[in-house]
């Protein structure tokens, strides 16, 4: 187990200089020249100058590339053009807003999936199961941006669950201290997830519960409970973890809408302003973060993956 | 009259790499086929029996190089086929041809049994296209199939018949030997035995040659001329099958033989039961391989791999691979109590 | 008096699937004595499985039990409730399947697989169960089984699983064991001990064993009684010499003529011919009458009782009642003999 975390380690190296790599050539791919793009149409010959100077944009490519990343390893991103601040500074206050947010519609996904999947596949082709996954088909084919919207539509104006007020009075760094302001940016991120983990739990369900030892499980005399959470779920829940992991990703890169239309001032928001800004020293800063989240997101799911699947181990 | 010899094995080894480390390194080997040799003349019937993983798969694959064998020497006709180029080796494919036990598995199933036999004898160029229908309704009466059922599909046939289908396109390039890999092993009895006569009889019609493997040994000794026992890799005892099944040699087939059920129920039999499981081929135990399981195994055995050769109370054709064969044939070696003894409390 | 711990009457189970019902067993009757062992044979799909799963109420969510009586020790264990059935699985009836390599539940060590049913049954404390467990493992001859308990299925090998599932099986002292293909999938030698194992204990704890395979060897080697399926039914039962000496129903007796030994030359294998026909597409009288040698217009239009002989044994056969008025000519093992029954008459040369 120790020596496959290790080559697991070892193993997304080559990934991260890849990240890196398409993340420095962000500034590169935009055609014409970055530094004008980035100083404005209007901008005077010695401004654009001044920006090459400052992101080095006028020494050689490879010699710019072994500065970013030199620079990165040491946490230096740059700094942002428009507010002068360092990249990192302006991504760590909202890191955390993200990956709350995140974190939360992980939790609902894997709670609303788990029990929703189970109960569809222990009572498969009745009534329960049909229109279980008659919601998980809606949950899954509506856009974010409209469960968004339809939900601030009932929440916030048609019951008084939660007024507008409270909802715009949030914090400029993150949530408000009300749970209720946290819950329908929630929904709204979570909503798909949950969806998708509930039609990959019943289908695993539904694929262990036919194997031979569930039958041996029976015949031992448990008791149907018994069968299905100990002996059906824990290995049905080997292929479920895969995909917690891939939506937790998922949520990080989904955020960007939940977090625009709720106005949240997570790395979505700063991301997106950064892009109507033209601030690419923060975009890239932000690319790096989230893409750095994934490869890691990725390799505890395969850890933990190897962990429950002691077959693979033998290999 | 010396028989044509038609197949020639020499010193055949089939290693298969074991990736492994950081950085995927081959670490080790499974020893899969460890230098074995023998030969099969023309229009006989030779066996390879064992336990599952001894190597009679692997050895079938290696003749007809659907694995590259790691060293040794396959002639055929006196042709050395592992010195052939890929593209010389195909014209003499059609000469060697090879049935499996789940002939479905190795058929296309959106062909019909005519699109299959006519693909087979397509690659190989054997028939002029004039011809082939002609040719594929006489296979499949050859193989006791009719006509009408020439466009049907392989999933529109039982077990039995889809074999029939894969011993048909075995036939349709007139080949002179047939390895047989576990052909029948899947069958039911009853259908077994129908595919069991129709190979006889097609040996006889066409003078063919079978190579074949199993590990049923009621089957073996019906169909048989010859037998080889492997272990592990090696074979431990050849002879012809009266030898192999009535004057056993090798404590390994002895055991064999006397762990089958009879389906006697007056048979009393004396049984020599094995102590533990095949060990790995990946570290095959030093000496002679059989030494972990055997009755009779005493130090020599631990430490110098036996010959496989006729030792003086032998048939000339038969040879076994141990060092006490005379000492266990009359009596001065005892096996030692190998009967498990479960602890009851 | 023997007594019998097990008696099936004419079972009846059947599949609904799309394409209709699947009368997968359609007249099963057997007796098993007190501490014997009765063999189910027959070929491939002829129901030996589902006779098995439907004694045990385990069948898919499909399949249901339509007529017939399964009485463990005088009671008719159809119509108990799940819970009630719950108490005899793994407890006064358990059983052990054909696959060791997928049977065993990979995700848990064998220690907590086996202390399961103690838990259940026999209300013992975890420890209590694991230590038990341990001697379970001992009793099937599992060496070092302080170990052992803490292993997980794929660091055992075949041979090894299968013991482990007779360990599982054995937990609660059954009073029947049923065995559906235990050595199939394993290697001669390693079927070898495990039978021999089976032998010992049934021996030792006076169990009673159901033993389905398709091995007729392995029948010989094991079984007192046999009950001969073909195509969802038992067309003949009786004591395991009748059936290899003197087989009366045309299958059984080609099933013997097909079989190849090793433990004696055969100049020609005599297989019987045709197909076994489809369950969804049965004969409509004898089920075997497409295949029989024997058949007659009777065997074509009627489906035959399973009926006791003279010396009461069980043959689902037109050719031993008394309305039979055809030939039948028996060979086995290529030694001409007599069919015996009520109205036959055999006719033989040599
Ligand atoms: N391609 C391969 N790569 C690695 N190992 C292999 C490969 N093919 C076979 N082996 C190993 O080689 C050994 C011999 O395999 P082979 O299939 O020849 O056995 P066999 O005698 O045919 O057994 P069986 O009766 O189960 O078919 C086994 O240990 C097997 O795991
Ligand atoms: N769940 C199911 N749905 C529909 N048909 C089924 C189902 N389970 C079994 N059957 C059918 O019931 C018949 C009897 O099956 P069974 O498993 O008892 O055969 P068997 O005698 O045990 O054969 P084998 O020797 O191959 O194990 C088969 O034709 C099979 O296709
Ligand atoms: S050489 Fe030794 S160990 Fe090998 S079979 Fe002969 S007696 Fe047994
Ligand atoms: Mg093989
Ligand atoms: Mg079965």
């Amino acid at each position: 187990m120790a020596k496959y975390i290790v080559r697991r380690l070892l193993q997304t190296i080559p990934v991260l200089i890849g990240v890196s790599i398409l993340v420095f050539s962000l500034m590169h791919l935009i055609p014409g020249d970055a530094a004008q793009i980035m100083a404005g149409e209007a901008a005077s010959e010695e401004s654009v100058e001044q920006i090459r100077e400052k992101l080095g944009l006028n020494k050689p490519k490879p010699v710019q590339y072994f500065n970013y990343v030199s620079n990165a390893i040491q946490g230096d991103l740059g700094n942002s053009i428009r507010s002068g601040r360092p990249v990192v500074d302006e991504i760590k206050g909202r890191f955390w807003v993200t990956a709350e947010l995140a974190v939360y519609a992980t939790i609902l996904a894997v709670f609303l999936g788990l029990i929703a999947g189970i109960i569809s596949a222990v009572r498969h082709y009745t009534w329960s199961d049909v229109s279980i996954m008659v919601v998980a088909l809606f949950g899954l084919s509506m856009p974010n941006f409209w469960l968004g919207l339809l939900l601030i539509q009932w929440f916030a104006v048609g019951v008084d669950f939660l007024p507008i007020p409270d909802f715009l009075m949030m914090r400029p760094s993150g949530w408000g201290d009300s749970w209720r302001q946290i819950l329908l940016p929630v929904i709204t991120l979570g909503t798909s997830g949950a969806a998708i983990i509930a039609r990959m739990t019943r289908a695993s369900m539904l694929e262990v519960i036919d194997q031979d030892y569930i039958r041996t499980a029976r015949a031992k005399g448990l008791s149907e409970k018994i069968v299905i959470y100990r002996h059906a779920l824990k290995n049905a829940l080997i292929p479920v973890v895969t995909v917690v992991g891939l939506e937790f990703g998922a949520f990080l890169g989904g955020a960007v809408i939940t977090e625009t239309i709720f106005a949240i001032n997570g790395m979505g928001r700063l991301t997106i302003a950064a892009i109507t800004e033209r601030d690419f020293p923060v975009v890239q800063g932000t690319v790096l973060v989230i893409s750095l989240l994934f490869v890691f997101v990725n390799m505890l799911v395969d850890i933990s993956y190897r962990m429950l699947n002691k077959r693979i181990d033998l290999s | 009259m010396a028989k044509k010899e038609l197949l020639k094995v020499e010193g055949l080894k089939q290693y298969f790499p074991i990736k492994g480390g950081l950085l995927g390194r081959t670490v080790n080997h499974v020893k899969a086929v460890d230098d074995i040799t023998f030969t099969i003349h023309e229009g006989e019937t030779v066996s390879i029996v064992g336990e599952s993983g001894c190597g009679k798969s692997t050895t079938g694959r290696a003749i007809l190089r659907l694995e590259e064998p790691t060293e040794g020497k396959v002639s055929f006709n006196d042709v050395d086929l592992t010195s052939l180029s890929l593209r010389q080796m195909r014209k003499h494919r059609k000469d060697l041809q090879i049935i499996f036990q789940d002939p479905y598995a190795s058929i296309n199933p959106r062909q019909t049994v005519s699109d299959i036999l006519n693909e087979a004898m397509t690659i190989q160029n054997s028939v002029p296209p004039k011809k082939r229908r002609k040719r594929i309704i006489e296979l499949l009466e050859t193989v006791g199939l009719n006509e009408y059922q020439a466009d049907r599909y392989p999933h529109e046939f039982s077990g039995g018949q889809r074999q029939r289908i894969g011993i048909a396109r075995a036939l349709a390039v007139n080949p002179k030997l047939i390895i047989c890999d576990e052909a029948v092993s899947a069958l039911d009895v009853s259908i077994q035995a129908q595919v069991l006569n129709l190979l006889e009889e097609l040996q006889e019609e066409y003078n063919l040659t079978y190579l074949f493997i199993s590990h049923d040994l009621g089957v073996v000794r019906h169909i048989s001329d010859r037998v080889i026992v492997m272990y592990l890799g090696k074979i431990v005892e050849i002879g012809e099958k009266e030898e192999i099944f009535e004057k056993p040699k090798h404590p390994y087939t002895k055991a064999l033989l006397s762990a089958i059920p009879v389906p006697d129920p007056t048979h009393k039999k004396t049984h020599i039961a094995l102590k533990g499981d095949v060990p790995s081929p990946i570290d095959p135990p030093a000496g002679c391989r059989f030494h972990t399981r055997c009755p009779f195994a005493q130090d020599k055995c631990k430490q110098e791999e036996p010959l496989l050769k006729t030792h003086r109370i032998m048939d000339e054709t038969h040879q076994a691979a141990c060092h006490f064969v005379e000492e266990i044939e009359n009596g001065e070696l005892l096996p030692r109590d190998y009967e498990i003894k479960p602890i009851l409390n | 008096m023997e007594t019998n711990v097990l008696e099936v009457h004419n079972l009846r189970t059947s599949f609904y699937t799309d394409d209709g019902e699947v009368k997968a067993v359609d007249g099963v009757s057997f007796t098993l004595p007190k501490g014997k062992t009765l063999g189910i044979v027959g070929e491939s799909g002829s129901g030996k499985s589902i006779t098995a799963l439907s004694i045990l109420q385990l069948l898919a969510s499909n399949g249901k039990i339509i007529d017939g009586e399964i009485r463990f020790k005088g009671e008719n264990l159809i119509g108990y409730s799940d819970r009630k059935m719950r108490d005899i699985r793994g407890n006064a009836i358990s059983m052990i399947f054909q696959e060791p390599m997928t049977s065993l539940n990979p995700v848990f060590t064998i220690g907590q697989q086996i202390s399961e049913s103690l838990i259940k049954h026999q209300k013992l404390s975890k420890r209590d169960a694991l230590l038990k467990s341990v001697d379970l493992l001992k009793l099937v001859g599992i060496p070092s089984p302080e170990a052992r308990v803490r292993n997980y299925p794929y660091e055992l090998s075949g041979g090894m699983r299968q013991r482990v599932m007779i360990a599982m099986a054995l937990a609660c002292d059954p009073e029947i064991l049923i065995a559906d293909e235990p050595t199939t999938a394993l290697d001669v030698t390693i079927q070898a001990q495990i039978l021999q194992l089976i032998k010992e204990l049934q021996h030792r704890l006076g169990m009673s064993v159901v033993f389905i395979t398709h091995d007729l060897g392995v029948v010989a080697e094991t079984c007192d009684y046999v009950a001969v399926m073909y195509a969802g039914q038992v067309v003949e039962y009786s004591d395991v010499f009748t059936i290899f000496k003197e087989p009366k129903h045309p299958y059984t007796i080609g099933l013997l003529n097909s079989l190849p030994r090793h433990d004696m030359e055969q100049d020609k294998l005599e297989p019987i011919r045709g197909n076994v026909p489809n369950v969804r597409d049965m004969p409509i009288g004898c089920r075997f009458s497409p295949r029989c040698p024997a058949a007659t217009d009777l065997c074509r239009a009627e489906l035959p009782e399973l009926s006791k002989d003279d010396k009461g044994n069980d043959v689902r056969c037109w050719i031993y009642s008394d309305n039979w008025d055809g030939e039948m000519e028996v060979n086995v093992y290529g030694e001409k003999r007599i069919a015996q029954g009520r109205g036959v008459k055999a006719v033989f040369s040599d």
